[in-house]
């Protein structure tokens, strides 16, 4: 009943997808933070003229992501694009959470009391020098639970690379109980990664978080 | 470079199927919405109760839910049951492992919204007389769900998005199984795939749309 033939090579085999599924989760929150916070700062600073951006960032976030991996992956082919899988998944994944990185940096930013922006223009700080100095340290502690909670959701998300053909944690599970025919613990010790996973990263955050919070 | 004639004719043949492939992703969606916020509920007020066992059950599900991917949780009523010998087709798996999703995040909320209604309306209602089921069926859930009908709506959106991951475990008459049937017999992936994607954004905003007038007609005083 307790034998198994589940071998170390197997487990260092999920381990190794663990491995992509982090590396995915880095580049894509890299590109999502990136774009986000260009995209939240447009939306929040010049709300008229970026609405059409809005309403594009709506659509990623109304459409499965699965649908938007294979639309992006036909696409890739149909231009002509040579670019693996990974660089695909780390795209779609990125484009997905910048377009919730947005709303947080847009909410972020605008919870910023006008008042105290107005004080710090009449101080004589430059435009500039108010969304740096005043505006990115109050709005980041405001977004900062927020891009938390999307950086674990793109760790759960990245699962899904697997039907343009990465393999990552949740795939590399499905091969080895392909293999042993254990699917029931082979699908735990996999959740169990994943759960752990989020787990040191909600820890970390929230470490993080009360850090920021002492000077209050 | 660009040599690919778009085959949208062949697409817009595949409507009528699709469409019906919606009203199954819409199905399915709102199964295991209903699902989802009776678990829910029970779920948030087990973990009020001061019984160790029941919160610990609770809490379990709810961090299990909110920690694991999504389609992970489908896979193992899939393939996870499967092991025991009950055979899961991959609609159920789909169904079970949505409203088990469902229940988790929406139980996060429903704390939330339970701690919105003071706790001496309850001690009122108890003192009337009422019993604590009474109580909680006609003075704290219907409160509560003012507070949290927004998270469910967003949830049910949640809930169609992640139906799309049926296709992964073979269902194949959702939105995406209907395209990726398609898909593969005819290699028009991008049309297909486009189709559906418009699809989902409108059955999406189509949910938000009916629950605002729901709410404004719901909740006025």
């Amino acid at each position: 009943m307790l034998s198994t033939s589940l071998t170390m090579s197997d487990l260092l085999f999920l381990l190794h997808g663990a491995w992509v599924t982090l590396q995915l989760t880095f580049w894509a929150m890299l590109l999502g933070t990136i774009a986000g916070v260009v995209f939240g700062l447009l939306r929040a600073l010049m709300p008229n003229a970026s609405r059409p951006l809005g309403w594009v960032l709506d659509a990623f976030r109304s459409v499965p992501l699965l649908i938007q991996f294979v639309l992006f992956n036909s696409l890739k082919s149909i231009v002509g694009l040579d670019w693996s899988a990974f660089a695909v998944g780390c795209i779609v994944l990125g484009v997905y959470s910048a377009a919730f990185c947005t709303e947080i940096v847009r909410s972020g930013v605008l919870a910023v009391p006008m008042t105290v922006r107005r004080a710090a223009r009449s101080l004589g700080l430059t435009y500039s020098q108010d969304l740096r100095y005043i505006v990115f340290p109050m709005a980041t502690r405001i977004a900062f639970p927020g891009w938390l909670n999307v950086v674990l959701s793109t760790m759960k998300d990245t699962a899904l690379v697997m039907w343009i053909g990465i393999i990552e944690l949740l795939r590399a599970s499905q091969i080895v109980v392909t293999r042993i025919q254990e699917p029931l613990l082979v699908l735990c010790i996999a959740g169990l990664i994943y759960y752990v996973i989020s787990l040191v990263v909600s820890r970390l955050g929230a470490r993080l978080e009360t850090r920021w919070q002492e000077n209050d | 470079m660009f040599d690919y004639t778009f085959q949208w004719g062949a697409a817009l043949k595949a409507l009528p199927d699709l469409l019906n492939g919606a009203v199954v992703t819409f199905n399915t969606a709102a199964l295991s919405m209903i699902f989802g916020v009776l678990i829910a509920l029970i779920l948030a007020v087990m973990r009020e109760t001061r019984n160790p066992l029941l919160n610990g059950i609770a809490n379990t599900w709810v961090s299990i839910a909110r920690n694991t991917p999504a389609l992970f949780q489908i896979y193992l009523m899939y393939f996870g049951v499967g092991a025991f010998g009950f055979h899961v087709s991959s609609w159920a798996a789909l169904v079970i492992g949505i409203s088990f999703n469902n229940a988790g995040y929406l139980a996060e909320n429903f704390r939330g919204g339970l701690k919105a209604v003071p706790e001496t309306q309850r001690f009122a209602a108890r003192s009337l007389g009422m019993t604590a089921y009474q109580t909680y069926r006609l003075i704290v859930v219907p409160q509560m769900l003012r507070v949290v009908f927004y998270p469910i709506t967003n949830q049910m959106v949640w809930a169609v998005l992640m139906t799309s991951l049926g296709v992964i475990v073979g269902l194949n008459n959702d939105i995406t199984g209907v395209a990726q049937e398609y898909n593969v017999r005819t290699y028009r992936t991008f049309e297909f795939f486009a189709l559906a994607a418009v699809l989902y954004y409108v059955t999406a905003k189509l949910i938000v749309i009916v629950a605002r007038l729901l709410s404004w007609r719901l909740f006025r005083y």
